[in-house]
């Protein structure tokens, strides 16, 4: 490749885009995560791709990587049509990378890691290894970067991470670079830093794909823009036309087409307080009072601190400050069987993983927080554990052939239910339910929804984390916002708008000021 | 329910059982009558207790390696003390044969608890300790019967309601077992760590103290066997028992204890043991080769994985719409 400075003025408008996706529409078992959605990335200019949390935007990537196959739509590449099987078959189309947690490989060098795959041979076939450092040192130079090429990757800090993630996307070749959330985990001289190199890749004619939540930095570095909502592209244009203002609408503007079922707030007296919850990594300053029979919903950006912040509460991860009343006594909490013993309960986000046993029974799961109450003199009793299983699967109408059925079997919204019986059985004063409705399909959404305003009408206390606004809008008496694990607003349910949360959960008042 | 019943592992693992009965009965007439399957099980005792406490361990996705090494330091130990203080009363060296193989099961289980070692590194070295304490304990020397009293050495010969000692022992260690493991609390523990330790720590269920448990209980009765094991051959030095951990392994995973933790039962462990039984007794009295035991041995452990890995394989989910009009 020759870099000289031929493309010292980027060309206006380039008239043909280099990678084009019309149609594209891609289905999983109850989601349609993209539906005839549109897009072009144009040479020497950084598209900004922006959407709420679920619209869409990580499919797109993993289309456009390889990783997923569409069900419908082309992909062009200079305007022929191309598929991309593989991973392999994209980055061979030069379209390449770089996520948020980069996919590198921690115990290679600088340089294998940028030659992996495509390393160059010396004499019989095998590495040339002065050549691949040599070379990988060359391409580290032209991007700025001053690392040393074998230096082991796993010495590295995510900044420099990031950079031998784009040497390997230049040592390929690559003409469209995706950046998903790159800045996600950078400080403010790296992310300077960042923008720098993206400028010089502009120059350098790639395409750009920049993904991002932030938008002073959509407004620094993006050409043009593209609004993704719920897995359809709904606008598109150059960033010079648009105000922060009005791509927030664009973002959020939408009907609630979600009937939220209608609550009565009748909220009693306090039941948790948390007080100056700090962990050393994750969150700081949380402090928080939750009412009976309220919902607190808790908004925010994917890895804004509100699941850590959760399993702190829940005792799962301990935190470093901070304390916690239950009907104003103190409670220390430092384990999950704690947190059970003084009714705090948590239903995870991933529930494949941590929240049912699958190859178990559904009676045992439902029962295994509450052993100590079904048992007698040390001995389980079965009678009473099938009696307790059957007491909330009816309540939660749960559609199994019995109830000695491993869970494995179940659907997964049926799962779900599994998990919330569970916790139901141990008769909880607070019901943590993180993300309650991610990944399952609207008529399972409405019946959670409708069962989580029974449990508060019924007293107990609910905080539901979800990156939903319609949920968060729909259910909440009251809205947390955190961000960067802090709480960045707290607001009333009475005259809150989507725009509101996203501005608190994307900081855009500060970067506006 | 009952197609559910004659479905399960266990269920068929006895029906082979019966076959290989069959089988040997027909070649070598005798096999099968009541008095030599009695013999059967009384030589399979030990094999059965290790594999009862191996099971808990499995259960929990872990792996004990030590067990056969426990047992031989064990049974070194309480072989020395008879030589040496034949005064001590039985009862009391078996009561020390348990709570040393306990302390030596505690200690793997401490490792795995408290420093997250992996459960196979950690009793793959307690394997090659525990083996190296029996030799610095006994200076490579043996504990010949003459050495032993007649009381030590008679206890698990002992007959008593027409079974001897041994067989009552394991009798014993199988009802307990089969209560405790599906009718307490930590029995039911064990299951939820194995299935899934994420959502056991969500559930408020300790996985290290857990698997603890399971590491305890497993050195204790290999520390029961340790003395056993040696008065009933009547014999102790370095390399008593020496690979049996691989058959403990063997029986539980032909008895359907998945390796990936958190399935099996009792009784599959049981029957497992019983396979292995079978087989090593039944094919010498045939007249096949000691190399041709092993060969089945294992041939019969491939055998009872492939075929448990296609019983638990879950449907995963279908994604591609191609994979749909297929699936």
């Amino acid at each position: 490749m020759n870099f000289s400075s031929e493309i010292a003025e980027p060309v206006e408008v380039a008239a043909h885009p280099v990678l084009r996706l019309s149609g594209i529409t891609k289905t999983f078992p109850g989601v349609r995560a993209l539906s005839g959605v549109e897009l072009a990335l144009y040479p020497g200019q950084v598209t900004a791709l922006v959407g709420e949390n679920g619209a869409g935007k990580s499919t797109l990537v993993k289309i456009l990587t390889g990783i997923y196959q569409p069900d419908e739509g082309r992909i062009e590449v200079d305007g022929t049509e191309i598929r991309f099987p593989t991973a392999t078959a994209a980055s061979n189309a030069g379209v390449t990378a770089i996520h948020q947690e980069t996919v590198l490989f921690d115990d290679l060098s600088v340089a294998e890691n940028i030659y992996l795959g495509h390393a160059p041979r010396g004499r019989f076939g095998l590495i040339d290894w002065a050549g691949m450092n040599a070379g990988a040192q060359d391409i580290l130079t032209r991007i700025g970067a001053r690392l040393d090429p074998r230096t082991p990757l796993r010495d590295l800090g995510i900044a420099s991470k990031h950079l031998v993630a784009i040497a390997r996307a230049l040592s390929i070749e690559a003409r469209v670079v995706v950046m998903d959330e790159p800045t996600a985990a950078l400080s403010q001289a790296e992310i300077e830093e960042l923008y720098e190199l993206v400028d010089r890749l502009k120059s350098d004619g790639k395409a750009i794909l920049f993904i991002s939540h932030k938008f002073d930095e959509i407004f620094r570095i993006a050409d043009r823009y593209t609004v993704f909502r719920d897995g359809e592209m709904v606008d598109d244009g150059l960033i010079a036309d648009v105000s922060e203002n009005q791509l927030v609408e664009k973002m959020v503007g939408r009907a609630v087409d979600t009937i939220f079922p209608e609550r009565h707030r009748a909220v009693g007296d306090e039941i948790l307080t948390v007080a100056g919850y700090a962990h050393p990594t994750e969150f700081a300053d949380i402090n928080f009072k939750l009412r009976r029979g309220e919902i607190l919903g808790f908004y925010g950006l994917v890895g804004a601190g509100r699941s850590e912040f959760m399993q702190a509460l829940f005792g799962v991860t301990r935190p470093s400050k901070g304390a916690v009343r239950i009907d104003g006594k103190i409670a220390v909490i430092r384990s999950p069987a704690q947190a059970v013993a003084r009714g705090i309960v948590y239903v995870p986000e991933d529930r494949g993983k941590q929240g049912a046993i699958t190859a178990m029974p559904i009676f045992q799961n439902v029962t295994l927080p509450s052993l100590g109450r079904t048992s007698r003199s040390g001995f389980l009793n079965l009678a009473e554990e099938f009696a307790l299983a059957r007491t909330y699967s009816e309540r939660l109408d749960l559609r199994a052939a019995a109830l000695d059925q491993p869970v494995g079997e179940l659907s997964g919204g049926n799962q779900q239910k599994v998990v919330i019986a569970k916790w139901l059985a141990t008769r909880p004063k607070v019901i943590i339910l993180d993300e309650p409705t991610k990944g399952i399909d609207v008529g399972s959404k409405a019946a959670v929804h409708a069962f989580m305003a029974e449990l508060a009408a019924e007293g107990l206390s609910v905080i539901m984390v979800s990156s939903e606004i319609p949920e968060i809008l729909g259910m909440s008496d009251r809205v947390i916002v955190m961000r960067e694990g802090r709480i960045a607003a707290e607001f009333d349910r009475e005259g809150l708008t989507p725009e509101k949360l996203v501005r608190a959960a994307a900081g855009y008042k500060e970067s506006a000021a | 329910m009952i197609p559910r019943i004659l479905k399960s592992r266990e269920a068929i693992l006895l029906g082979a059982l019966l076959a290989l009965l069959v089988l040997v009965e027909s070649r070598f007439s005798g096999f099968a009558a009541p008095r030599n399957l009695a013999a059967v099980f009384n030589d399979t005792s030990i094999l059965i207790i290790l594999a009862l406490g191996q099971t808990l361990v499995i259960l929990t996705r872990c792996i004990d390696l030590s067990v056969a090494s426990n047992l031989a330091l064990t049974g070194m130990v309480t072989a020395m003390l008879n030589a040496a203080f034949p005064g001590i009363p039985v009862v009391v060296l078996i009561a020390l044969a348990v709570a040393l193989g306990t302390l030596l099961g505690a200690f793997n289980g401490i490792l795995v608890w408290k420093l997250d070692i992996p459960p196979i590194v950690v009793t793959l070295g307690t394997l090659t300790i525990y083996r190296g304490l029996v030799f610095l304990l006994s200076d490579g020397s043996w504990v010949n019967s003459h050495e032993m009293s007649a009381a030590y050495k008679a206890f698990p010969r002992a007959v008593f309601l027409g079974l001897p000692v041994l067989s009552w022992i394991a009798v014993l260690v199988i009802a307990g077992f089969a209560v405790a493991v599906t009718r307490t609390p930590l029995g039911r523990a064990f299951y939820a760590v194995g299935g899934n330790p994420h959502a056991a720590v969500y559930t408020g269920i300790d996985v290290g103290r857990t698997r603890f448990a399971a590491f305890t209980i497993s050195g204790a009765l290999a520390g029961l066997c340790g003395y056993l094991w040696v008065s009933r051959y009547a014999v102790a030095y370095v390399d008593v028992a020496g690979g049996f951990e691989l058959d403990v392994v063997a029986a539980c995973v032909i008895g359907g204890i998945s390796i990936a933790g958190g399935m099996g039962t009792v009784g599959g462990a049981v029957l497992g043991a019983l396979f292995l039984g079978v087989i090593k007794n039944a094919l010498p009295v045939a007249g096949i080769s000691p190399f041709w035991q092993l060969a089945i041995s294992g041939a019969a452990i491939i055998i009872a994985v492939a075929f448990n890995a296609r019983g638990s394989r879950q449907p995963g989910r279908i994604i591609l719409k191609s994979a749909e009009r297929t699936a």
